[in-house]
This record gives structure tokens, sequence and C-alpha cells, in this order.
């Protein structure tokens, strides 16, 4: 195929065509126009190939080349990606700043991984060896904690001719030799690239029986994510969004964090770069950034590339859980992606769907939201994808398309709330609308691992909560002083609930992380102040007195008291429960 | 490029069509030499040898005939040197002052290119504007979009004036610091206001201004926002400025690019905004910041009307998203005659957290702050059910609420046109907070209770608070059962809000 064969026909935004053309197959990888900007086909028929272009179309002519890269668009999997910042098409951001100063250039060709950087290699097959796809070939310390696996790509597989020694290699140097069946002699170093759009494989999906621990209260305890789950977290803006996910990337117990920021703001990719890289991990007492990758397709780069950065993003997920690796991806926000998908869907000009969109936007979710889960991978270890994706509804309007159709794929729905974060309350995570369906399976866990009465206490927490809100549609209509003292016992309970247990200062030393042991002798407490005052006042004893103990307010505070790493002080309080109404009435 | 071609093939509201085109390239800039003298448009889409050309002043009085058109080669690109500073552009960049063209120093592209996140420093220095519920509640950061969402009749305009006049920037100096006005099909009172109230305040010789008024053409009014963000980067990113740039009124630009995006025919989505109104007011809004290694800023003052006051309107809505919060107006305030009127509840510094306290403001502004929010949310409970059942039959706490309520209103947030250190607005906070009992103020530990709950209990209210917030204090003597504060003290004086 010549080169100058195929030229740009028509150009309108990041939608260009090509006429009569054979080149091209569907969701190739081409280079549009001299710069080489880099584009994705689309759509092809008889009479015009259809491409979108990941970079900005100004300047480019009718009449310029257009070259099929004849591949897929693909991931660059290795070392080195590990705390690094890319573009939602793998473009290295940081070598892009070198490069190209403080804004980003169009048509700027980098490779995704630092080929001159060298890694401490162990090769860990050897010559004879018949391998499979999947099996490891070579380990090396990515960064402090984390030891990276090259595996043999899922289709290669066939004996070890030639293997090298142990020693420093970069990316591009051979590895091993493998002879297939078919005789041919394939050359595997330390990366691999995989087309984005295709889940990598694995031997057989497990069923869900872990948490991930998130050290958030609300979560933990009310509303758990499932390692290889998917939870969604959806809020109007200023409900918190970005402050939940940044929460969750940061103390999550996942082994790598994928965060990926598709069409959100600049300076918040700047922040989640400089704070990770002051933040130790709590289990590891690395800094934040040894664990963690960053996509970063703000809002102003170019709309292509915010629909290809959630599958570059969970392309990099699925290769890290291959190695054996618990993998937690945060995408922030899969409304802008949708948009990205709604604004290709209009210049392609096909028929919308609901507000706009395309009507395979819920075909496009589910196969997003199944890349989830707990697997056994082909060389077998195991590994597990948890998918944590913000939505950001039109007008808070949870009855949105976006919002819908995303309820239908999670199994987590950590609903924001307007009024909570008005109160600044944080997380503005609403009780009422959210909901988690990973009980049943989680549940076991929780009770082997952390108190057998856990779950029962959360139920009873919830009940309070239930039970508050119906009194306060009451109390809205006649005020709280016509009720009894036992159900003006359950609105303090609530409050303290609320306030004490509920609400999470992200910016308090102790209350930014709560170890599950301390989130149960929490509910422990609140429990037990609930059960004690309701004795006491069906025996009679006035709530005011009750109130007046301090024990409410002290519950309020335990949260700051009580550190962390010495969890002993709930004796005391609790003692101080138990001893409640033993003289005062 | 010396081709010219002649005559059009199609004219359809502002887009003018041209056929046997070669070499045209994408958003390069065209000129039309018609009778009635030159017109500037701008290539928007390109098939084959078509090219669709958007003109800037309108397609009345083109015919097909009798017009030839000369692309330029380039995309549209802004006159920049030091000089801009003091003069008067129209929406495409050009002189309306008289004083001729820009002796160009460089030119850049309008459109800009994205700031790569490596490159960014993330914004936390504060921007003092003097104004209690700005400073205290949605902390202003350097480098930070900040929009005020307002309705028509209210004092948005007043109030971006305001924040101009009393804005102090930590640590910067006068001399670096200027304005960037960019007005979208406001009326002439409003661009004579600001023109007036910089002048007055002597900022006008260090003001920009791109006047796209009402009655300009509507492709003027999509190019006038980036021509004024083009000069904002140049002074703040070569120059070494800290811009502050007043974009008004969004919703009037938002307007604009949807009549344009339907005559161009494309698939309208929500309210018949274009499907990229996201991205669109994205590529505006995210030229907002600052950059590592270079000494300037830009910090965007957006503001919009919400038609009909509804905040979920696709222009609020899409804004709120994008930028780093809002400040939004209250009708209700506004009629009580508190100004600023500003709704605390729903307005929001997202990079407040990391420009306050210790070391930026004060220690304690954060608590109180999340205290005054939280306590605040509560009256409007409390009002709601007083208007049920009355205010009498009350608990005493709920009586507390409606009183701190009104407080806040009267002396927190209707301070008029005056300017307050941060000092006097925490001070002033904690005032508030003395009304309430200290079980209610649950945001709060224990140290800060003890170092500032009530401990100028007795000198409260005789002009005496810790940091010595003499001019403010008078307004807040502390007796609960006093309902009626002495009349005439404060510029702005008003009723008492009923639920």
């Amino acid at each position: 195929m010549s080169e100058n064969k195929d030229v740009i026909y028509s150009i309108n935004g990041p939608v260009v065509k090509v006429k009569d053309s054979r080149s091209f197959s569907m969701m190739e990888l081409v280079y549009v126009g001299e710069k080489r900007l880099v584009g994705e086909v689309i759509a092809v028929s008889r009479a015009a190939t259809t491409i979108q272009v990941y970079e900005e179309t100004t300047g480019l002519r009718v009449g310029e080349p257009v070259v099929p890269a004849g591949l897929p668009l693909t991931a660059e999997l290795g070392p080195g990606i590990l705390r690094g910042i890319f573009d939602g098409i793998e473009r290295p951001l940081r070598d892009i700043a070198q490069k190209s100063g403080p804004t980003i250039a169009t048509g700027v060709s980098l490779p995704s991984l630092d080929e001159k950087r060298q890694f401490d290699v162990t090769v860990t097959v050897k010559k004879g060896q018949d391998i499979k796809g999947g099996d490891v070939i070579a380990t090396c310390p990515e960064t402090a904690g984390i030891l990276h696996k090259s595996m043999a790509p899922p289709d290669v597989s066939g004996e070890v001719v030639w293997a090298a020694q142990d020693g420093p290699y970069t990316v591009a140097d051979p590895i091993c030799r493998v002879r297939t069946k078919d005789g041919t002699e394939k050359t595997l170093t330390l990366r691999q690239r995989w087309p984005i759009r295709t889940p990598r494989p694995a031997r057989v999906r497990k069923p869900i029986e872990r948490p991930l621990i998130t050290g958030q209260r609300v979560i933990d305890a009310l509303f758990p994510i499932a390692k290889g789950g998917a939870a969604a977290i959806p809020g109007g803006f200023g409900t918190g969004k970005t402050m939940t996910q940044h929460q969750l990337a940061k103390w999550c117990d996942a082994d790598i964090i994928v965060y990926v920021g598709c069409g959100e703001r600049g300076n918040e990719m700047t922040q989640v770069l400089e704070e990770f890289s002051d933040l130790k991990d709590p289990r590891t007492g690395l800094p934040m950034t040894e664990r963690t990758v960053l996509i970063a397709n703000t809002s102003n780069m170019p709309v292509a590339a915010r629909e290809a950065s959630i599958y570059t993003g969970v392309t990099l997920a699925e290769y890290y859980r291959d190695m054996g690796y618990d993998v937690a991806m945060m995408a922030d926000s899969t409304s802008r992606w949708a948009e990205a998908l709604r604004e290709i869907s209009g210049r392609l000009e096909e028929m919308p769907a609901e507000e706009g969109y395309p009507a395979y936007l819920p075909s496009r979710l589910a196969e997003f939201y199944e890349r989830a889960g707990c697997t056994e991978n082909l060389n077998g270890s195991q590994g597990s994808i948890t998918l944590i994706g913000a939505v950001s509804p039109q007008g808070s309007d949870f009855s949105e398309p976006v919002t819908q159709n995303t309820k239908r794929f999670v199994r987590c729905f950590l609903a924001l709330d307007k009024a909570l974060a008005y109160a600044r309350h944080y997380p503005a995570i609403n009780w009422n609308q959210s909901y988690s369906e990973y009980y049943q399976d989680l549940d076991p866990w929780f009770e082997r691992e952390v108190d057998p009465d856990f779950c029962r206490m959360r139920g009873r927490i919830i009940s309070i909560l239930t039970e508050e809100t119906r009194l306060l549609e009451i109390v809205r209509l006649i005020g709280s002083d016509v009720l009894p003292d036992s159900q003006k016992l359950t609105l303090e309970t609530a409050k303290a609930v609320r306030a004490g247990f509920l609400q999470q200062n992200a910016y308090h030393a102790n209350d930014t992380y709560v170890p599950l042991k301390k989130q149960f002798l929490m509910m422990k407490a609140i429990l037990a102040l609930w059960d004690k005052a309701g004795g006491l006042v069906a025996d009679g004893a006035p709530l005011s007195k009750l109130i007046e103990s301090g024990l409410f307010e002290k519950l309020g505070r335990m949260k700051y008291d009580i550190p962390n790493d010495d969890l002993s002080a709930f004796d005391a309080l609790f003692a101080e429960i138990g001893a409640l109404g033993g003289t005062a009435f | 490029m010396a081709l010219e071609y002649l005559g059009l093939s199609e004219i359809s509201g502002p887009l003018v069509a041209l056929e046997g085109v070669t070499g045209a390239s994408f958003e390069e800039m065209a000129e039309l030499r018609t009778a009635q003298g030159p017109r500037l448009g701008r290539v928007v889409a390109l098939e084959g040898d078509r090219a669709l050309v958007q003109v800037f002043s309108g397609s009345s009085g083109l015919g097909l005939e009798g017009v030839s058109t000369r692309f330029t080669g380039r995309p549209m690109r802004l006159a920049l040197a030091a000089e801009i500073l003091g003069r008067i552009f129209n929406g495409a960049g050009q002189p309306l002052d008289g004083l001729g063209p820009v002796y160009a120093e460089t030119f850049a592209d309008i459109n800009g290119s994205p700031i790569n996140p490596v490159s960014r420093r993330y914004p936390r220095d504060y921007i003092r504007t003097g104004i209690s519920s700005i400073d205290g509640l949605i902390t202003l950061i350097r480098g930070q979009k900040l929009p005020i969402f307002s309705g028509s009749g209210m004092s948005h305009n007043r109030l971006a004036a305001q924040i101009v006049r009393q804005a102090k920037l930590s640590g910067a100096e006068k001399e670096n610091f200027c304005v960037v006005f960019c007005a979208m099909g406001v009326t002439k009172d409003v661009a004579n206001y600001f023109r007036r109230s910089f002048d007055e305040s002597g900022a006008l010789e260090r003001t920009v201004m791109f006047l796209n008024l009402s009655s300009d053409p509507i492709i003027e009014r999509i190019l006038t926002p980036r021509c004024a963000l083009t000069a904002a980067e140049y002074l703040a990113f070569e120059k070494g400025m800290h811009v502050l740039v007043v974009l008004t009124d969004m919703t009037s630009y938002a307007e604009a690019l949807r009549e344009f995006s339907s005559s161009k025919g494309e698939i309208p989505g929500r309210k018949g905004y274009p499907g990229y109104l996201y991205s669109d007011l994205a590529s505006l809004y995210e030229r907002a910041g600052i950059i590592k290694d270079r000494p300037g800023s830009v910090t965007q003052l957006p503001i919009l009307t919400m038609p009909n006051d509804d905040i979920t309107h696709p222009v609020p809505d899409l804004t709120g998203y994008i930028t780093e919060g809002q400040i939004v107006l209250d009708r209700y305030l506004d009629q009580q005659g508190i100004y600023p009127p500003v709704s605390v509840l729903p307005s929001l510094s997202r990079l407040m957290k990391d420009g306050i306290g210790e070391g930026y403001t004060r220690a304690d502004h954060a608590p109180v702050s999340n205290q005054l929010f939280a306590s605040y949310a509560k009256v409007a409970d409390a009002r709601s059910l007083a208007s049920v059942i009355g205010e009498e039959e009350l608990s005493a706490a709920d009586k507390l609420y409606l009183e701190f309520g009104r407080r806040f209103e009267e002396t927190f947030l209707g301070q008029g046109e005056t300017e307050r250190t941060m000092d006097e607005t925490l001070d002033l906070g904690w005032q508030l907070l003395n009304i309430l009992p200290k079980e209610e103020l649950e945001r709060l530990d224990g140290d800060l209770l003890e170092k500032h709950y009530r401990k100028d209990w007795m000198a409260f209210g005789k002009g005496a608070g810790p940091h010595g917030a003499a001019d403010i204090s008078d307004q807040g003597k502390l007796d609960a059962e006093q309902k009626e504060p002495d009349a005439g003290k404060a510029g702005v004086r008003p009723s008492r809000p009923q639920a």
C-alpha cells in the first residue's frame, strides 16, 4: 500500500474521513497528516473510512496523508509504568513536558516506557523449558514495594531456546527466545503490547469473598466494596466525588492503584501527583506513588483520547492483575467518558438515544465494568481488579442515562448527596440511597477477621438511621419537643452515628484512615450507649440527664480522641457507659 | 497562500461555503473581501474541495457573487505586547479605543494549548478579597477558577467589581497584579459600569478589556474569551504577572455557541446546547492556573446568570463540574437587602482546603468555616419548622439557631462594600458561634473550644474581639433574648428573615 494513496478527505473537529480506501481495518491505529497525529479507525465503509483523532486537528489539511499502523490501539506493558503519569493513549506526560514544555504539543511521538532505564532483572526461565502464555519469564523490582513480573504474552507458548543471564536490562533488551509450535521463533522482552479494547484473558473467574478495605467507615462498615467488585460514586458537583476517590486511592488495601482522571480538572491531577509523593502507605511505609499509576486526560485535552483513557487504564490494571496483584482502578469520571462517546457519536451523525447519548452506551458501560473481577490467571496466580467509577449526573439528577445504566452493572452504589455536602458532612454518602449487594459475599470475612458481631452491629446501626429518617418526617411537621423520650433518644443516638461515625475528616491525622478494629469498637460503643440509655429511659430516667452525662458528646469525638494505634481508651469508654445511671439517677 | 477564491457557493447564518478550495487547513483564518470592506472568518469544516467558513461579523450583506476569499494559512492569532495593558479591544481582538494596532512583541494562537498536568503547580496562595463570606468560607486561591452563579437583576457585577477592587494577593506586589476583563453579550451599561469601577479604583491602566456587547456579532462572542485568556496567559506566563480574569456573562457565551452549533446543523444535546458544551467550556476554564518555574498566575472569575435561577441548567451545571467551586448568589437574600447576597451552603471553594490554616491564614480557619457551614445548614431546618409550628413552640436550641442565622446573614454576609481582614472575618465567625451552645459545635475539637469559645464573652458586643475586631463586633451583642439589634449600625440593615 503506497503511503500517498490514502489522504484526508474531510475534517470535522476530531473526526477525519478518508475516501475510497481499502487499506484500513476497524479499530486500527492510524497516523493522520504530516504531523502524524494519532488516530483510530471507528467506521469503515466502501465510500469512506472514519477516523477519530486523539490530538487537536487544528491546522490539518485536506489531502494530507493517512497511514495505517497495522495494529489496533494498544497499550505498552512493562516495568516503568508505576510512578508514571500518562495521557489517555499512554503517552508519558513527564517526557512530553521535557520535550515540548509546559503545554502539550501535537504530534509528539514518544515511547510509553523509558527505553533507557535499566532494571535489575532475574530471569525465571531456562533453556529447554516449555512455557505457555502468561508464564512469568523474568522479574525485577519496579518500585520499592512492587516486584514486576514480566510474562509471556497470552498468545505465545512453546519451548525456550535461549534465555538471558540475570542482570541489568532495559525494556527493549531480549530476555528469552521461544520456539512456538509452528516452528517460528519469538523473542520476548520485558514489555509487551496489548490492544486496549480487548480484555486480557484469565483462566477462571473466582467468586468474590474479600472486601476492599478503605479505612472509610461509611464504606467499610455500611456499604462495603469487594475486591474484584465494581462500585459507582454518583454525585452532583461539589458533593465530593473526587475527594472520595482520592481517599480510596490513598488508603484502600489494594497492591496497585490505577487512577484515571478522565475529563476532569488539571489541578486535581497535579494535586494527586504532589500529595501522593508525600503520603506513606500505612501498610508498607513507602510513598503512595510507588504503587500508583496515573492516567490524566483532563477536560481540555482532546476528547477522543478521553474516550480511550478508561480502556488504557483498565488494560494496565489487568496487566498487574495477571502478575497476581490486587488492583484497584478509580475512574473519575465515567460521565465524561460517556460524554466523549456522545460527542464522537454526534460528529458521526449517528441516531441518538436518550439525552443524545448513543444507543450503545449501556453495552459500553457493561463491557467496562465486566473487566472487574477476581481471577485465577493464566500463570496460576490469583489477582483481582476492583473498579470504582465516579459518575457526574447532569443537574444532580440520578435518573439520567449514565447513572441509571451504571446502576445496572455495579453492585455497590455510593450516592453522594447535595444536602449533606452543603452541611459539610463528608463523605457525603447518603445512607438511604446507597447500597451494597456484597453483604452476603463479604459477611463471612468480616465475621471471621474482625468480629463475629460485626455484621449484626452494622444492621442495628442502619436501622437506627432508618428510624431517624422516619422520625425526622414527624419532627419536620410538629417539632421534636412532643416526641417521647425513647424516640428522642433515637434521634440523639442517630446524631452520634452521623457526627461520630459516618462523618469522617480527611484532613485529621487520626481520622483520615480508620482500621476495621476501631470501626467495630466505635459501632460497639454507640450501640452500648443506645442499649444502656434505652433501658434507663424505659425505667423513667429523663433523657436530658443522660445527655448531660456528656457521653453522647464523647461518642461524637472518639474518632479524634482515640488514636488508631492505641484502642485501649475504648475500655474506659465502655466502663463509663456501663456505669451510667448507677448513682446519678 | 496567495490564491483568492471568487464567490461563495452557499450562505447559511454566519456560515459560508466555498468550493474548489485546495490546501485550506482546519481552523485557519480566512479574509473575505466584500464591497462593504473586509471581514474575517475561520474554517470550521472541510470536505473534499468544499470549505465551510464561519464569518465573525456575520453574513448579512454578503452575496454569492462579489466576495473574494483568501486563506491566511494559520489559525487565529492575537498580537501581544506588554503595552496591551490599559487598552480596549473588541471580541476579535481588534482595538476599539482608537489608539491603533498593537505593536506586537509576539503572536499567540487564541485557542491556546492544554497545560500539561505535570507542569502545573498546585495553587495554594490565597487572595484576600476583604469579603467575609468569600475569605472565610469560600476562599479564593491564586490560580483558581471560581465562578459567580447569579441571576438576572442580582448584584453579581457589583460583587465582581468589589473583588477586583479589594483583591490583595498574599506576597504579591501591586505592580505585577493586573486585570483582564472580558465582556460577552453584556449591555453597554454593564461594560461602562466595570470601566468606571476600574477607573475609580485606579486599576484601569492595569486592565485589558475585551468587549463583545449584546448587539455585537455572536461569532465574535465565541472568540472573545479566547482572546482574553490568550492575553491573560501572555501577561501571566511571559510577563510574570498575577492576572485576574473577569469573564461575564458565560451564559451569553454558551447561547452564542448554541446558535452557532444549530446553524451548522449539529445534533443538539440538553436544552439545545451542543453535545460538546462541556469540552468547549473546559477549554476556557482550564486555562486558569500556575505553571511550575514561571512566576505569574491566571485566576478566573467567570460570572454567569442562571436562567430562571436554575442551578441545574446545563450552563451552570457543566461549569460547576469544571471550575474549582462556585459562589452562588441568592435572590431571597438579595431581596432582603443583604449585600453581597452569597448563598453559602451551595457555594464552595475546592482549593480552599490547601490554602488556609496555619502558615496561610490562621490555624482555626478550617474548623471555624466548617462549623459555620454545619450550623448554618441547621438554620434552614429550624426556619422551616418555625414556619409550621410557630417560633414560640421551637426548642431552645432551635431558637438559638434562628438567632444565629439572623445574625449570620446580617453581619457576616451583609457587610456591604466594606473590607475586612482575615482576622476580623474569623473573629466574627467565633462571635457568631458563641451564640450556640457548646454541644452543638461538633466540628470543633476540644483544644479550639478551650481557646476561643466564649472567651470574649464579657467583652462581646463592646468592640473588643480577641484580635481587635472593633468595627464589627458591635453588631453582635450576645443577648439571645434581645431580638431587635440597634438599628442603623451597618450600612445595610435587613428586616428579620422569616422562614
